[in-house]
């Protein structure tokens, strides 16, 4: 029974549904890979119990012919929703004995459709990392790692996208900021999608960046993560930015043809930093598009330099005080035995936070000062804007755009954890879309020299994820990418 | 025109700039960003979400009877309503703000410029310029003597509304600053947007106050926290200001701080200077969209607005006949001119409005009991004024029934029987009592016939006694004068 985790969400329940297995089996055969990958530290925490109640009560269900869309499908979760009942920290440890009693809208959306809850993934500690180097629960090993050099499989989601590609959940939630979803899928060979800004609710995620997460799935097809993102989007009026807008039919886009389709390809992505084997990747997903009928077109992008500066001010300036209210003194880590409430303060959040995590504060801190304020803020602000002006202007000619996702395929853990903009490097080509509120998605497309997977990023117009889910899904037959 | 006081230094005369912000709570069921109720007086931390704790993941969703209740009580102060305006985070760590950070208004309030018109006595108006109003959520509350080593925060206040209203600094003394304060609570009370109730916190005022030789330049300003009476506010702005004038005369410098009112020492001490003062670190909250209010909206709270304290001073002028003090009087609390306006109804307005003010608020007064709590009401006032205006009674005799009514209780009717204290109107019973009182005091009579007309008022006096008071003194006094005139 071992290749029922092998089988994708479309598969499963399939098999489900013709009575192959139950949703406990399923839930059992990933809750016992689950065990023997615990190397991997890809889930950090998970609750085998109520994974399987719920399982049988999904089970029950589907007996009654009252079976839901997503019925008895197992779905592990970044430790960045809070999931009612189960310890949700964001990994770190500020909130490491954090329990909610509430449920994100995405996760209860996805659970009303009868998902079984299956855990938490690892992270970077608030999101806040491309490596997952900062959970403050310890790294986690890209599935695709050789026995003798551990490799980082990406972050933020890195928990997410190294169980999804290691076979311990069929899919997983992740979320994205700056690229949070999308250079994990690169770096573990899944797909992942950062949906439009305000597609996803934000109620019950923690934040990080508020003007830029966005709630998305990895998955091992294009087909799995339309289908995942369907039951996940959809207006919620405890989120003021999500959007009042039609959630279409993702799963039938999957089977349009992309003839005719025109396709923007940004000169200004051909970067120093760009290995030849992303290029030479890039240069097949163009072939691949063409041979299907769409059109290649150069665009222009002018400001996409500016996007890594831009999004390392306004994120860090978000986070500043999205990360105030974990001060000690309602929930959460506390130092004890301090003199005075200031040194309790210092003390809690000098200990409850991580390094990269204070560096960020540091930074969103000193961005917003009175005097500063105007140089970087402000001006990044601005910035913004000329880059959502950008790709106004590139998509008044393109259906959407195509670029890697990444510049490198996964590094070696310890690798470049020791200059902060090197590591910040990593987003260079997903922060545009993410500043812009553009839905972009990584698929799988081939391997570098080490044998490593190397995701292609889709752009599209805002709203227009259907877009890229027909063109992600000839990428993904192109590619022909086998999964470990 | 009124004249602004001026103090007088030793070098000379001092003149004060004074601006106001106040703090109004706005009156409506739920919190500006969540569904919890903002009952004053609830057990600690019953009245918390999710959001007001700031727990994670948590989201601002912007409530709209909040959003209304600024529209309208910006256009009761004349001022412009901004189509578009931005939620800003105020960010600073306290324990009573869960969040870290208090949701705002910073560059873009709800409502730009405006003024009011503020009564300095004797008909004279000076009217006073808006700088803005904002909206923003209030912050919870430390309480310290639950326990003796720590603090308790009772969140129940955090992110209820408040309305922020901004004056430009055109008072000039502290009556004008206690008649801006007045006239502002009595407008919120009016439109219903505040209930103005200073002892519970819901109308809070911060002072800043500068001191300038008269004609010169602004001064260098102090700002006053921790006032919650307009009397402390008075005080306040006085002991400030001759700190201030001080301080220039012995040579030094005012120094900008922001400093605390103790009304139980009368003085202000200083909390921190400008140096010390946070840096907030303002920027537009990413969890909120801006506010946008169509014109429609903006008209309809417009035509909505309730008939305001000036406008209503004016129509009791007019269709009353009042003075403008009476008027006034009247119109500066809803209450009080909803009050006279039912007792006044077919009565002889003129009158009942000088009674009310002379006597009926003596006696809340006396009591420190506000119009809701009078045990007297309006339709019981009324009656007792029917018994005056019919000649059941005296003047006289009614206040002591009125004192009878207000803490006994008992319709005035009753009272008048009970007590035997209807007037005596009859001139045949009252000629007879006055024939005796004349035969039996004849020296007094011829002193009186010889000139001494002061004696007139002792035989009104013995009739008087001789009835307890409850004799018609216009007949006595027409039959006194007939018959020691004859």
């Amino acid at each position: 029974m071992t290749e029922i985790t092998n089988l994708g969400v479309t598969e499963t329940l399939e098999g489900l549904n013709k009575k192959e297995f139950s949703s406990e089996e399923v839930t059992k055969e990933y809750l016992e890979i689950i065990k023997n990958e615990k190397d991997l530290n890809a889930y950090i925490h998970y609750n085998a119990e109520k994974s399987l109640s719920l399982a049988k009560l999904s089970d029950e269900r589907r007996a009654k012919n009252k079976a839901l869309p997503l019925e008895g499908l197992p779905i592990a979760v970044k430790d960045i929703f809070c999931v009612e009942g189960e310890r949700t920290s964001a990994c770190s440890k500020i909130l490491e004995n954090f329990i909610p009693s509430y449920e994100s809208t995405v996760t209860s959306k996805l659970w009303q459709a009868g998902g079984v809850y299956i855990g938490k993934t690892s992270m970077d500690e608030f999101a806040m990392g491309s490596s997952n180097e900062t959970s403050y629960f310890g790294s986690v090993i890209n599935p695709w790692s050789k026995s003798e050099e551990k490799l980082v499989p990406g972050g933020s989601s890195g928990g997410s996208a190294s169980a999804v590609a290691a076979r311990l959940a069929p899919i997983a939630l992740g979320t994205d900021t700056g690229g949070s979803i999308r250079q994990p899928a690169s770096f573990c060979g899944t797909v992942g999608i950062k949906p439009t800004y305000g597609r996803c609710s934000r109620w019950g995620i923690i934040a990080f960046a508020s003007s830029l997460d966005q709630a998305g799935p990895l998955t091992r097809s294009v087909a799995d993560s339309a289908l995942i993102l369907q039951n996940m989007a959809g207006f919620d009026n405890l989120d003021s930015t999500s959007v009042n807008i039609k959630v279409p039919n993702f799963l039938d886009s999957c089977s349009k043809s992309i003839k005719g389709m025109k396709i923007g390809i940004p000169k200004e992505y051909k970067i120093n930093e760009l290995s030849p084997e992303v290029e030479k990747i890039w240069d097949e997903g163009i072939k691949w598009i063409q041979d299907a009928g769409a059109e290649i077109i150069d665009v222009k992008l002018p400001h996409t330099k500016y996007a890594l500066p831009t999004y390392y001010i306004v994120a860090p300036a978000e986070a500043s005080a999205n990360l105030a209210r974990y001060d000690g003194v309602k929930y959460g880590f506390r130092k004890e035995d301090t003199q005075g409430l200031e040194e309790m303060y210092s003390q809690t959040r000098a200990e409850g936070f991580g390094k990269e995590v204070k560096r960020r504060i540091l930074i969103g801190t000193y961005v917003l000062s009175a005097g500063y304020y105007d140089a970087y803020y402000l001006r990044a602000q601005k910035v913004r804007t000329k880059i959502v002006e950008d790709f106004n202007s590139a998509f008044s000619n393109c259906d959407a755009i195509l670029t890697p996702t990444a510049p490198s395929g996964a590094f070696k853990i310890g690798e470049k954890n020791i200059d902060p903009i090197t590591m910040y490097m990593n987003d260079i080509f997903t922060v545009p879309a993410s500043l812009a509120g553009l839905p972009a998605m990584s698929i799988p497309a081939g391997l570098d020299s080490n044998r490593c997977p190397l995701g292609l990023q889709l752009i599209g117009k805002g709203f227009d994820e259907e877009t890229l889910f027909s063109i992600g899904t000839i990428i993904e037959k192109s590619a022909n990418f086998k999964s470990i | 025109m009124r004249e602004a006081i001026k103090l007088k230094g030793e070098t000379g005369t001092w003149e004060m700039v004074i601006g106001l912000e106040i703090h109004a709570q706005v009156n409506c069921k739920s919190k500006l960003f969540s569904g919890s109720a903002t009952d004053f007086g609830a057990s600690p931390n019953s009245q918390v979400s999710f959001v007001d704790a700031a727990m994670p993941g948590m989201l601002p969703v912007i409530n709209n009877e909040a959003v209304n209740q600024a529209i309208k009580t910006g256009h009761a102060l004349n001022a412009k309503i901004n189509n578009t305006s931005i939620f800003d985070r105020k960010n600073y760590f306290y324990p009573d703000l869960p969040q870290g950070y208090q949701i705002s208004q910073f560059k873009s309030p709800i409502v730009g410029e405006g003024w009011i018109n503020i009564d300095l006595g004797k008909g004279d108006i000076k009217k006073i310029g808006i700088e803005r109003l904002h909206l923003e959520q209030d912050a919870g509350k430390l309480m310290h003597d639950q326990h003796p080593r720590l603090s308790f925060v009772d969140l129940n206040r955090s992110g209820i509304p408040l309305m922020e209203i901004v004056s430009k600094p055109d008072m000039r003394d502290w009556e004008e600053a206690g008649a801006y304060l007045r006239k502002l609570r009595s407008i919120v009370r009016y439109i219903g947007s505040c209930d103005g109730n200073m002892d519970q916190g819901s109308l809070r005022c911060d002072a800043n106050i500068s001191v300038r030789r008269p004609g010169e330049e602004f001064g260098t300003r102090c700002e006053l926290k921790n006032i919650n009476s307009v009397k402390f506010m008075m005080k306040a702005v006085e002991y400030e200001a001759y700190r201030q004038i001080e301080i220039i005369e012995n040579g030094g410098v005012v120094k900008q701080e922001t400093r605390l009112y103790d009304p139980s020492k009368n003085e202000t001490r200083s909390m921190r200077s400008k140096e010390e003062a946070h840096d907030y670190r303002y920027f537009p909250d990413p969890d909120l969209l801006p506010l946008n209010i169509s014109n429609e909206r903006i008209e309809k709270y417009k035509n909505e607005l309730p008939e305001l304290p000036d406008q209503k001073r004016e129509r009791f002028q007019q269709d009353y006949g009042l003075s403008f003090y009476d008027a006034d009087v009247l119109t500066a609390d809803k209450s009080y001119a909803d009050f006279f306006e039912i007792v006044s109804e077919e009565r002889d307005a003129k009158f009942v409005a000088n009674w009310i003010i002379t006597n009926f608020f003596a006696m809340l007064n006396e009591v420190e009991k506000s119009i809701e709590e009078s045990p007297v009401n309006a339709m019981q006032l009324g009656e007792l004024f029917d018994l005056i205006q019919d000649g059941t009674i005296s003047g006289r005799t009614a206040k002591d029934v009125f004192e009878e009514m207000f803490t006994k209780g008992g319709s005035a009717k009753d009272i008048v029987e009970s007590k035997g204290l209807k007037q005596i109107s009859n001139t045949d019973e009252l000629e007879s009592m006055a024939k005796k009182i004349i035969e039996d005091n004849s020296e007094q009579v011829s002193k009186y016939k010889n000139g001494n007309e002061k004696l007139f008022g002792w035989f009104v006096g013995q009739m008087m006694k001789n009835t307890g008071g409850t004799a018609n003194p216009k007949v006595v006094n027409e039959i006194l004068k007939t018959l020691l005139n004859e």
